[in-house]
């Protein structure tokens, strides 16, 4: 472990909703009270604030974490927005982890928020500027290609069904039932619901894909001597990593995350993991789309590559199998406000590791578990490794 | 955790049409004139001439495309444009029934990565694929660009108006 140790204290968040009726700024005050309340600090107690937010395109507001500062209680505070698409999430902790790790500062909250409703007609319109400009764009690409794209080269590669993939999304909007804060929780939805919703760009369908979502959730990180004085059960960060593929995107294999693989070795070499099947007990993988839970936990090489479909259509990624995977519902069942998305997975693994995850608590105590995100032109993986 | 969870206020349809939400609108004003740069200029005007290039780097002998200036491996300057074909093999592709903004279409777009011949392998660019039942698609297929006439050309990866199966007997 590099530097001073880190434990995560208090996390708080909002609804996910489709349309939620505060601004981005109001979203943010009430992840980040929520969350400093859950470990009884105030906005005194905090040393810095790192913000976690998307595109602004999204807003309509420059410079968007300028904006949201106040929300998040930035005021009067050392205050940093790192920015990498829809890794954001979970790369938001990383930063808060190495403000406190490198002794500059004592207590750091994390705020993340997305508001995607304010973008018209629809907040697809706000990433069609990730195509590159000469050769993509004027062929008036659709977001969902890329993706479409990406799963087709999956199961192409591994021989892989639709059906094989589908029972990815009915596990998270089932586990998600049981999340107070889901947008989509379903404790009815069937693998033939999935397989028979509207097809948008084949092999996407609607059941699928993660919905459009407004959202924000908050940490709060701390120094050891803190977190002893504040908590009885901190849950400590063990590893952290993150790598970046090439922006030439059509140049790479489709059908391996190796972006992902490589962030995920930096965490599990920081954390002192050699067997990380054996070592990770809960996975909060990040799943925009149901394809992209298995991809990536391939590139987690938490299963070999190919083996993932099969290892969750034998169950073995349910709550109460060997390797819960999204228990909290993930971003197909609990939604998708991009940059809290991610920061929500994190939020997740510190509530299982308490044991306070309600309904949806894993058997067996986990003591160690692992968030990880993606985003950019399908290149950027974020990873923590969280141990109680 | 449910006490750890704001109770945020959200809309529901109804209350958009009963006239309860207030809004306030605004149009961006924002346009671009972006330079193409040292490796995409050529690659454009060899596009309006019904070729395509690549770029080749000395340090990896990788023959890129789309061609660039440097190379993102060696972080070298590429060393020459070559010459490739317009020909290729199918990567992935998908069926397209929606527009961006979620608006259904009868006929889908057929977008594809096709791996051009003459780059190195895997060396693929997004494109569009027509003159084929979306039903007979398949990863691995040869296929060929349509170029628009000669005088409708104007330096735009459109030039090729599309990708086509390749006949049998093709050239590879
Ligand atoms: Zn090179």
């Amino acid at each position: 472990m590099s530097g001073n140790r880190v434990a995560v204290v208090g996390a708080g968040m909002t609804k996910f909703v489709r349309r939620a009726q505060e601004t981005a700024k109001e979203l943010a005050w009430e992840a980040a009270s929520k969350a400093l309340e859950s470990c009884e600090m105030t906005l005194d107690d905090i040393d810095a604030v790192v913000i976690g937010t998307a595109p602004e395109a999204f807003d309509g507001v420059h410079m968007n974490s300028e904006y949201l500062s106040d929300g998040c209680g930035g005021w009067g505070k050392p205050v940093i927005r790192g920015y990498v698409g829809g890794g954001t999430g979970v790369f938001s902790p990383i930063q808060g982890w190495y403000h406190v790790a490198s002794g500059l500062f004592d207590t750091v909250l994390v705020v993340a928020e997305e508001k995607m409703s304010s973008c018209q007609p629809h907040p697809q319109g706000a990433f069609l500027t990730i195509f590159d400009n000469f050769i993509e764009r004027p062929l008036e690409p659709n977001l969902l290609w890329i993706f479409a794209l990406e799963m087709n080269a999956y199961m192409n590669r591994y021989g892989l069904s639709k059906r094989d993939i589908a029972t990815v999304s009915v596990k998270n909007k089932r586990n998600a039932a049981d999340h107070p804060a889901a947008l989509l929780g379903d404790p009815n939805i069937t693998v033939e619901d999935v397989l028979n919703s509207e097809v948008l760009a084949w092999p996407v369908q609607r059941l699928d894909v993660s919905p459009v979502t407004d959202g924000a959730v908050a940490l709060v990180m701390c120094a050891e001597h803190v977190a002893r004085r504040v908590t009885d059960k901190p849950i400590w960060v063990e590893g952290v990593g993150w790598s970046l593929d090439s922006a030439y995107w059509t140049n790479r294999d489709l059908s391996y995350p190796t972006y992902v693989e490589e962030a995920a070795r930096m965490a599990y070499d920081m954390a002192g993991i050699t067997e990380p099947r054996k070592q990770i007990h809960i996975a909060e993988p990040y799943d925009p789309f149901d394809y992209k839970e298995l991809h990536h936990l391939e590139g987690l090489l938490l299963f070999d590559k190919g083996e993932a479909p099969r290892a969750a259509a034998d169950g073995v990624t349910q709550r109460d199998g060997d390797l819960p995977v999204c228990p909290s519902g993930g971003l197909l069942g609990v939604g998708n406000p991009i940059a809290a998305a991610g920061t929500m997975k994190v939020a997740e693994i510190f509530w299982q590791l308490r044991g306070e995850a309600g309904a949806r608590q894993v058997p067996g105590k986990p003591k160690r578990g692992l968030a990880q995100a993606w985003g950019d032109l399908m290149q950027v993986g974020t990873v923590i490794i969280l141990g109680a | 955790m449910k006490e750890h969870v704001y109770d945020t206020v959200y809309l529901r349809g109804k209350d958009f049409e009963e006239g309860n939400v207030l809004f306030e609108t605004w149009d961006p004003n924002a346009r671009y004139a972006w330079d193409t740069g040292v490796g995409m200029s050529r690659f454009l005007q060899e596009l309006k001439a019904g070729r395509l290039v690549g770029a080749q780097c000395s340090g990896c002998c990788r023959v890129m495309v789309p061609p660039r200036m440097f190379c993102e491996h060696c972080f070298l300057p590429t060393d020459a444009f070559v010459p490739l074909q317009d020909t290729g093999t199918i990567v992935t592709f998908s069926l397209c029934y929606v527009t961006w903004d979620m608006i259904r279409i009868k006929e889908p777009q057929i977008p594809i990565v096709v791996a051009i011949d003459g780059a190195s392998p895997g060396m693929g660019i997004m494109h569009l694929l027509g003159e084929i039942e979306p039903d007979a698609v398949k990863i691995g297929m040869r296929v060929q660009a349509v170029w628009k006439p000669a005088e409708e050309r104007t330096a735009s990866i459109t030039d090729i108006a599309y990708f086509k199966p390749l006949e049998q007997g093709g050239s590879q």
